[in-house]
């Protein structure tokens, strides 16, 4: 067990954990942020998804020794009220289902808009491929995501 | 909808007010989830909360302002229960959703009816308790305005939750009369509204916990934190058809934070199983610990040696002794005239068979459940379709009273039938009974997808005898499936056809199956729809107008007396599809297939457009006609039925789990194949019957259908016939 530092949506905060420890148990248990989720735990679903330096990253398969000097992220720092064209353009869409996937699917479209005012169908495909929705919700993810572009 | 007249279950509306205090209700459980804004300005106006709530039913309460608070009854797995059932609560009270809360019940079965997320049925069964709560408290809330104006309540009418006394220029706000409303004699009929008055019913109305999922709140089972709160992770057989036979945890209890490690049966000596115990796992290992990441780590450092129990599956022996299966007859579950006779004066017969493998369930949510269990008691919170049948099996395995067990239900990442089966609510129950603290259970992916109640796999053959004229005159299915039978005897084309012959094997395994998005129905349309397409072009028929045919002769003159669905109704579906498709129209490229089917009492078609980009397929459009009778929301409506089109091609395209001696192949997403982003059909346009029937489910039927359309198209697209799911392991598509 260490004590590491590291700054989570502009705060900074201590955690005594192990040093393998992923990122996203350490949002999850030690400091009871569960907006991010566990779908795999191997970078292959995106559930896990938040910003490191303003890149979308995968929480479950970035030990808290990488971290330092690193700005985080996460679903619950993307806007202070919900706000975010990301966040505002899956409401009016009415994107989720079961919405498990989404707070990744969000973290990506944004990390997406972010580097992309413009982004085609490929463009979004290609973003958003690392996130699995099993209800099936894409078709309205890609709408959802060219009218966040629009407004961001 | 001619009788609008429903009678009251009098005593259940009796029982509920009593349990909620006879009336007046002051402090309202609920108040203290309320304080937080739950809905900015850019979604809705935020609500005052109110400083009273009176409860007029199970179902409702209202504050003094006029804020109605609505339970949803029903477990939410992603079908948007959570919003549309309250929907029907809303119209029938007459109030405006604006100032709707909507909260989740928890499991009450004195209050509720069918507290279950299953077969697509809820809004169906729910449908006419759900309009009489409204329809009563509204009620209650007119005869007591009337008291208070001191005027007959015939003279009041109501909207959005105001009161009118129209000759005399006077209204109350709901709020207003609220307490004098709950004292109120519970109406033993009431009226309901008629189709054309709805104003909330039929309109889109956005998903309550949008907000809420859109800003990460906690709202999942795997979300439940609790102050001293341990995480408690299983470690299952290996392989289906293992036990433990010896465990040396000596360098797992000693990892950091490792609380406990021990063994755990969930189904001791006596035990009896309901349907919902379905469970090839019960004996299990045990880690409990402070925090996810060690109880993970801890995991990996068990030495458990694990001994054969029962027969060692592999894929290639069900696919032996469904082979077999199929190859001989079986007691017939239909039989219509005479096929032999039929099939010997056919002019063309077309005989095929179709195979698709186990599938896991892969809600994005894996298995999990929050235990508190102390002495005699037991609190319980997660994600469960089934809170009913759970509580039963964990007062049987706990040694605790039923009614000394609660249970919360949480939003659920996903259903799709696994969590019918709730084991792992008693598998925490069990191991928090054991460590003496709260816990919550967690499943790794591997965890989850390694043991199932997976969808079985399958195997069916169809013969179809053709005369001269191209018309179908004899029809033969025969389907085997690993636990249970992919036949509907008494479906479509049952009734279409002199001569019928529908036959039945089921194949025991120790791989443990249940129901899966559209039980049976997720492989059968796919085949028979397939088969039809075939049997179709056999006969020089367009596959549209040879569908009609048979629903026309099904209608004037059906084979049979039980024919399980509505040749009218499913006619009317395919006839939407053709027109809404523009069918018959051509593009250079674009491949085209059809399809259509009747399940969870709703009638679905699909056209699905293809085209093959770099030698791979792509989606390019699904149009898809739907009757599920009245649409209580129709964007919630159109969401379910876009995801079960994308879950429907990814699974009929990409998924399967297979088996080496009882051990699954795959066990995360690495391996285990499902639809992407890049996969998705590029759009997808629905469309409704508007008929005024009443509702049914929409959570199940708009999947089934789909692969048959993307077969038929990539058919037209290949010219290769696919007959064995995935599509993309078949060589046709490999390029
Ligand atoms: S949990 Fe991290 S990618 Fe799946
Ligand atoms: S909304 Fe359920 S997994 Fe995406």
């Amino acid at each position: 067990m260490a004590t590491y530092n590291i700054n989570v949506n502009g705060q900074s905060k201590e955690v005594n954990v192990e040093s393998d420890t992923p990122l996203l148990w350490v949002l999850r248990d030690s400091l009871g942020m569960v907006g991010t989720k566990y779908g795999c735990g191997i970078s292959q679903c995106g559930a896990c998804t938040v910003h490191i330096d303003g890149k979308a990253a995968r929480s479950c398969s970035t030990p808290i020794s990488s971290l330092d000097g690193k700005k985080i992220t996460t679903i619950e720092g993307l806007s202070a009220d919900g706000s975010h064209p990301v966040q505002q353009a899956w409401i009016e869409h009415d994107v989720p289902q079961c919405g498990y996937c989404q707070a990744g699917q969000i973290m990506s479209a944004a990390a997406l808009i972010d580097s992309n005012k413009n982004p085609s169908d490929g463009d979004i495909a290609e973003a958003m491929n690392g996130n699995i929705c099993r209800c099936g919700t894409y078709t309205r993810i890609k709408a959802a995501v060219k009218t966040a572009a629009k407004n961001a | 909808m001619t009788n609008n007249i429903i009678q009251s279950n009098r005593r259940s509306f009796l029982k509920a007010s009593a349990a909620a205090g006879g009336g007046m209700v002051l402090g309202f459980q609920l108040v203290s989830c309320k304080t937080e804004p739950k809905r900015p300005s850019f979604v809705q106006p935020m609500l005052e909360e109110p400083k009273e709530w009176s409860n007029l039913n199970g179902f409702i309460s209202i504050g003094e302002n006029g804020v109605v608070t609505i339970m949803s009854p029903n477990p939410e797995i992603g079908q948007n229960v959570k919003t549309s059932m309250p929907m029907i609560v809303a119209e029938e009270l007459d109030v405006s959703w604006d100032n709707v809360i909507v909260e989740q019940a928890g499991l009450d079965t004195d209050k509720y009816q069918r507290q279950i997320a299953g077969g697509s049925q809820s809004i169906r069964f729910g449908w006419d308790g759900l309009r009489k709560a409204g329809a009563t408290a509204r009620h209650m809330l007119v005869a007591a305005a009337a008291g208070q104006l001191d005027v007959p309540a015939s003279e009041l009418t109501t909207s959005e939750g105001v009161i009118y006394h129209k000759a005399s220029d006077r209204s109350l706000g709901y709020g207003d009369v609220a307490t004098a409303a709950a004292t109120m004699e519970v109406p033993e009929e009431v009226e309901l509204k008629e189709i054309k008055d709805y104003k909330i019913i039929g309109t889109d109305t956005r998903n309550v916990d949008g907000f809420d999922i859109a800003t990460g709140k906690p709202l999942f089972g795997l979300d439940v934190q609790r102050p001293g709160m341990l995480i408690a992770m299983i470690e299952h057989a290996p392989a289906f058809g293992m036990k433990i036979k010896s465990i040396d945890d000596s360098q797992a209890k000693s990892m950091p934070g490792i609380k406990d490690v021990f063994t755990i049966n969930v189904e001791p000596d006596g035990f009896e199983k309901q349907w919902s115990d379905v469970n090839a796992h019960p004996g299990l290992v045990a880690v409990v610990g402070e925090s996810t990441w060690q109880v993970m780590k801890a995991k990996k450092a068990l030495k458990i040696e694990w001994e054969q129990d029962t027969s060692a599956e592999s894929s290639s022996d069900h696919e032996a002794s469904l082979a077999g299966l199929v190859a001989k007859s079986a007691e017939a579950a239909r039989k219509d005239g005479n096929v032999d006779n039929a099939f010997a004066n056919a002019v063309k017969i077309v005989e095929k068979t179709y195979n698709a493998p186990f599938l896991a369930h892969n809600t994005m949510e894996p298995m999990n459940f929050f235990a508190h269990v102390t002495k005699d008691k037991a609190e319980l919170e997660g994600p469960v379709q089934t809170a009913q049948f759970l509580r039963p099996t964990v007062s049987a395995v706990c040694g605790i009273p039923e009614e000394n067990i609660t249970i919360m239900m949480t939003r659920m990442g996903g259903g799709f039938g696994r969590r019918l089966y709730g084991h792992y609510g008693t598998e925490a129950a069990v191991i928090s009974q054991k460590v003496g603290a709260p816990i919550k259970l967690v499943y790794s992916r591997e965890d989850d997808m390694t043991q199932g109640t997976y969808r079985p796999a399958y195997k069916v053959t169809y013969k179809a005898g053709l005369d001269a004229d191209g018309n179908m005159i004899a029809f033969h299915v025969r389907g085997a499936g690993t636990h249970g039978s992919p036949v509907f005897a008494d479906r479509y084309p049952a009734g279409t056809v002199d001569n019928y012959l529908a036959e039945n094997h089921t194949l025991e395994s120790n791989i443990s199956t249940g129901a899966w998005r559209a039980p049976r129905s997720n492989f059968i349309a796919t085949a028979e729809q397939s088969f039809l397409d075939e049997v179709a072009e056999a006969a020089g028929k367009d596959p549209i107008d040879f569908r009609l045919e048979l629903f026309d002769r099904a209608d004037k003159n059906p084979v049979g007396e039980k024919n399980d669905y509505d040749a009218k109704r499913y006619a009317g579906v395919l006839k939407l599809v053709k027109e809404k498709s523009n069918w018959g129209s051509t593009e250079e490229g674009v491949y085209r297939g059809v399809s259509a089917y009747y399940c969870h009492n709703s009638y679905v078609a699909q056209v699905l457009d293809v085209t093959i980009e770099d030698g791979a397929p792509k989606v390019k459009r699904v149009c898809c006609a739907v009757d599920c009778g009245i649409v209580v929301n129709p964007e919630g409506a159109i969401n379910q039925i876009e995801g079960g089109i994308v879950d429907g091609i990814g699974h009929a395209m990409y998924s399967a789990l297979s088996f080496d001696k009882g051990k699954p192949k795959q066990n995360n997403f690495n391996n285990y194949r499902l639809i992407r982003h890049s996969e998705a059909p590029e759009s997808i346009d629905v469309h409704f019957v508007d008929n005024g029937e009443r509702p049914t489910g929409l959570g199940e039927p708009s999947l089934p259908p789909i692969g048959a359309a993307l077969a038929n198209a990539l058919y037209k697209a290949t010219g290769t016939r696919l007959y064995t799911q995935p599509f993309n392991e078949q060589e046709a598509l490999l390029g």
